[in-house]
C-alpha cells in the first residue's frame, strides 16, 4: 500500500526527521491561506500515489504569493499518469545546496533490508541505477543489532566527506530504519534529502509503501488508504479475498493460484486471444468468493467469455462448481463460461456441473483454445 | 532417494485443530507419510484424525521422534510457530501460510541462520516424494514416483507443471513459495537434485519478479550435471505497479520474463512456453 508524501512526512515528524515548513491542501483557497500563514515562498505539489508528478507539472515554485491560489487552482483536479490530483502540499521554498538519494528495502537475495544512498539524488534515480549502478552505495542491515551508528555514518562520509554532515545523516538514516521496522515499510525513500545553506539536511520529498501482508497488526492503515487511487473492483476484490487485476483483452479468467493465473493469462496471449483480467482467487475458496469473482469479471463489458482453470490443492473444486452455478443463477450471465476444475473433489464438481451450460475442458490448453474462440476466436 | 521428505519423515502439523490443518493431516496420512502429531497451543491432550495433540513443538517433540513440522496457523501466528520449530532442533519447517510480513520472515531467516533447521515456504504447496511422503497440500493425485525433480515458486502451476511429467514421474516436488523472502531458494533445491541419485531431470518453474531465476541460471551454467527444463510464468503480465524506485534500483532493472528466459537459454536450460511442452521436450533431453 503507497500513502502520500504528506502522509509520510507526519511519520517522518514523529520520529524527528526534519521536513520542511508544509501544509496540505484539498482547495485553492485554502492553499492561498496556508501561504499567507506560511509566510514566506512556497512550491506547490500535488499529492499523487505515482511518480514521475514533477515531469508530469505537478510540482510548481510560485514566484509571488498573489499567483498560489491560482497554480494551486492549476494543480488541484489535474490528471497525472491517470490519477486525479486531490490534494496538495504547500511547502516553504528552501535553499538547496545539495540533493542525495537515501532508501531501506529488503533485499529479496540476502533475505536482509539494505540501506541504499547516492549522491546523485534527484529525479533520475532509476536512471542512475541502471546505467550507474556503483553510484549507489548499499550497506546490509543485520536484522538482529539493526541499522549501527557506524555503517549509517560510514555511508554519510561517503556521500558528504564531513563528519558533521555524516553524523546528521547517521541519525536520519537511523531514524528511517526505526520506521521502516516499526512501521512494517516495504520501501521508505528519502529522494531529495537535501542540504541547506546553513548545512543542515531535510526530507524535502518522502516515500513509504506499506507491506500490505502486514496489515493486521496495522489498522490504523485503513485511515490513511486513497479509495481515489485505486481501481473500484480492485478494491472490493480484495475485500472479498481475491486479486483482481484489470486488463483490456475479452477473455475473463478465474484462477486458483498467481503462478497458474499468469500461466493462463500466458496461454490466452499465445492462443491468440488477449486476458481481461488477472484473477487468484486464493486457497480455501468458498462459494461466495466464486460468486463476488464473477461479478467482478462481469462488470467489465469487454468480457466476451470466462475461463475458470482450476487445480484444487486446498482449494476445493466442488466449491468452485457450487460457486459458478450460484452465480448464474444470481446474475443470469449471457457470455459463455469453460471451466477446467482437476485436482481436490474434482469428481465432485464435475457432477455438480453436468447438466448446466458450462462447457467442460480437460486440459488447460484444450480451456483456453475453447475460451478464445468462445470470445470472438483469435487475433 | 529423493529429497527433503521420504519415508524417515516423522511429522508434526501445527494448527492441526484448524480446518485445513485437519484436513490435510488426513489427506497426508492417508498419503502414507509418518504423521505423529499435531501443535496447538491450549489444546494438548485432545485428538484429531487419531493424532495427539501437544501444546508445544518441543513437547511433540520429546513424545513422538518428530523431525519435522507443517504449519497451517494464520500468518500472524505463523512466525512463532517457525521459530519454535527452530528452537527445538527440527530438520525441515514447511510453511504453508500465506500473507506473512517479509520483515517476519527475514527474522525468523536470521533466527535459523547457523541451525540445522531448514525451513521450505511460507505461502508454498509444500514438499512431495511420490509414493514415500507428502508434506504439503498438493492433490496426489497429480503425482508419481519417477526421476523428475520439480522446483517452483509457484503453488497451483507446480501440481499443472508435474502432472505434465507424468510418463517419468517425480523424484521430488518442491514449491519454494511465491514471497519475495523465502527459507528455501531454487539453488538450495537444484543443489539437492542434482546430488540425487533417483533424479534424471530438473524442471525449475519460475516467475516474473526478482533474480532468483537468473542466480539458480548461473549456478546451473556453473554446476549441473543434469539436464533442466525452465518455464517462466508472467510472460503477459504488465509492468509491476508495486515497483517503486528502491525495488527498481535493488534488481537494477531485471525481473522480467525475457530476461529470465534469455539467463536460462545461456544456461543451456531448454526453455518451455506452455506446461504442454514439458512432457515432449523431456523426453528429447532425457
Amino acid at each position: 500500500m503507497k500513502i502520500h508524501e504528506y502522509q509520510a512526512k507526519e511519520i517522518f515528524v514523529a520520529y524527528g526527521i526534519p521536513v520542511p515548513r508544509e501544509r496540505v491542501a484539498s482547495k485553492p483557497a485554502e492553499a492561498a491561506a496556508l501561504a499567507r500563514e506560511l509566510g514566506m515562498q512556497v512550491v506547490i505539489k500535488a499529492q499523487v500515489l505515482v511518480g514521475g508528478r514533477g515531469k508530469a507539472g505537478g510540482v510548481k515554485k510560485v514566484e509571488s504569493p498573489d499567483q498560489v491560489e491560482a497554480v494551486a487552482g492549476s494543480i488541484l483536479g489535474m490528471d497525472i499518469k491517470g490519477l486525479k490530483v486531490n490534494k496538495v502540499l504547500v511547502s516553504e521554498c528552501v535553499d538547496i545546496k545539495g540533493e542525495t538519494y537515501v532508501g531501506i528495502i529488503v533485499d529479496r537475495a540476502t533475505r536482509a533490508p539494505v540501506l541504499m544512498a547516492s549522491s546523485a539524488g534527484g529525479v533520475e534515480i532509476e536512471e542512475v541505477a541502471r546505467t550507474t549502478p556503483e553510484k549507489i552505495l548499499k550497506v546490509p542491515i543485520d536484522p538482529a543489532a539493526g541499522l549501527l551508528g557506524f555503517q549509517a555514518r560510514n555511508v554519510g562520509m561517503a556521500l558528504y566527506g564531513d563528519a558533521k554532515l555524516a553524523r546528521a545523516f547517521a541519525g536520519i538514516a537511523q531514524k528511517l530504519y526505526r520506521i521502516f521496522v516499526e512501521k512494517d515499510c516495504s520501501l521508505i525513500e528519502i529522494n531529495p534529502l537535501v542540504k541547506l545553506g546553513d548545512g543542515s539536511l531535510l526530507a524535502l520529498d518522502a516515500k513509504i509503501n506499506f507491506d500490505d501482508n502486514a496489515d493486521f497488526r496495522h489498522k490504523e492503515w485503513e485511515e490513511m488508504r486513497d479509495l481515489s487511487a485505486e481501481e473500484p473492483t480492485e478494491v472490493e476484490a480484495k475485500a472479498a479475498g481475491l486479486t483482481y487485476i484489470k486488463l483490456s483483452g475479452n477473455v475473463g479468467c478465474v484462477v486458483n493460484g498467481a503462478g497458474l493465473a499468469m500461466a493462463t493469462m500466458d496461454l490466452i496471449k499465445r492462443y491468440g486471444g488477449e486476458p481481461a483480467n488477472f484473477l487468484d482467487v486464493g486457497g480455501s475458496s468458498s462459494p461466495e468468493k466464486m460468486v463476488t469473482a464473477m461479478r467482478i469479471i462481469l462488470s467489465d463489458p469487454n468480457v466476451k467469455a470466462i475461463l475458470i482453470n482450476i487445480f484444487g490443492g486446498i482449494t476445493r473444486c466442488d466449491d468452485i462448481a457450487t460457486g459458478l452455478l450460484q452465480a448464474q443463477k444470481q446474475a443470469d450471465i449471457k457470455v459463455p463460461l469453460i471451466a477446467r476444475l482437476t485436482g481436490t473433489n474434482a469428481e465432485k464438481a464435475r457432477e455438480i456441473l453436468k447438466g448446466s451450460a458450462v462447457t467442460p475442458a480437460d486440459t488447460m490448453a484444450d480451456a483456453v483454445k475453447k475460451a478464445v474462440a468462445l470470445a470472438g476466436g483469435a487475433k | 532417494m529423493s529429497i527433503l521428505v521420504d519415508k524417515n519423515t516423522r511429522l508434526i502439523v501445527q494448527g492441526i485443530t484448524g480446518r485445513d490443518g485437519a484436513f490435510h493431516a488426513k489427506a497426508m496420512k492417508e498419503y502414507g507419510t509418518q504423521v505423529v502429531g499435531g501443535v496447538t497451543p491450549g489444546k494438548g491432550g485432545q485428538f484429531v484424525e487419531g493424532l495427539p495433540v501437544f501444546d508445544s513443538v518441543e513437547d511433540a517433540v520429546k513424545k513422538t521422534g518428530a523431525n519435522a513440522s507443517i504449519i497451517f496457523v494464520p500468518a500472524s501466528f505463523a512466525t512463532d510457530a517457525m521459530y519454535e520449530c527452530v528452537a527445538s532442533g527440527l530438520d525441515l519447517v514447511v510453511c504453508i501460510s500465506e500473507g506473512m510480513p517479509t520483515m517476519d520472515m527475514v527474522k525468523v531467516l536470521d533466527y535459523a541462520k547457523g541451525t540445522k533447521t531448514r525451513i521450505l515456504g511460507p505461502n508454498c504447496p509444500g514438499v512431495i516424494s511420490p509414493g514415500r511422503a507428502k508434506v504439503g497440500i498438493m492433490p496426489a493425485a497429480s503425482f508419481k514416483p519417477g526421476c523428475v525433480g520439480v522446483v517452483s515458486r509457484s503453488g497451483t502451476l507446480t501440481y499443472e507443471v508435474a502432472s505434465q511429467t507424468a510418463e517419468f514421474g517425480q523424484s521430488t516436488v518442491v514449491g519454494i513459495g511465491g514471497d519475495p523472502v523465502i527459507g528455501t531458494n531454487f539453488i538450495d533445491c537444484l543443489k539437492m537434485f542434482n546430488a540425487d541419485l533417483e533424479t534424471k531431470a530438473i524442471v525449475v518453474v519460475g516467475e516474473i519478479g526478482g533474480t532468483d531465476e537468473e542466480r539458480a541460471a548461473e549456478w546451473v551454467k556453473a554446476n549441473c550435471r543434469k539436464p533442466v527444463l525452465g518455464f517462466i510464468a508472467g510472460q503477459t503480465a504488465p509492468p509491476g505497479k508495486r515497483m517503486g524506485h528502491a525495488g527498481a534500483i535493488i534488481s537494477g532493472g531485471s525481473g522480467t520474463a525475457p530476461e529470465k528466459v534469455k539467463a536460462f537459454e545461456a544456461a543451456g536450460i531448454t526453455v518451455v512456453y506452455e506446461p504442454a511442452e514439458i512432457g515432449p521436450k523431456l523426453k528429447a533431453r532425457l
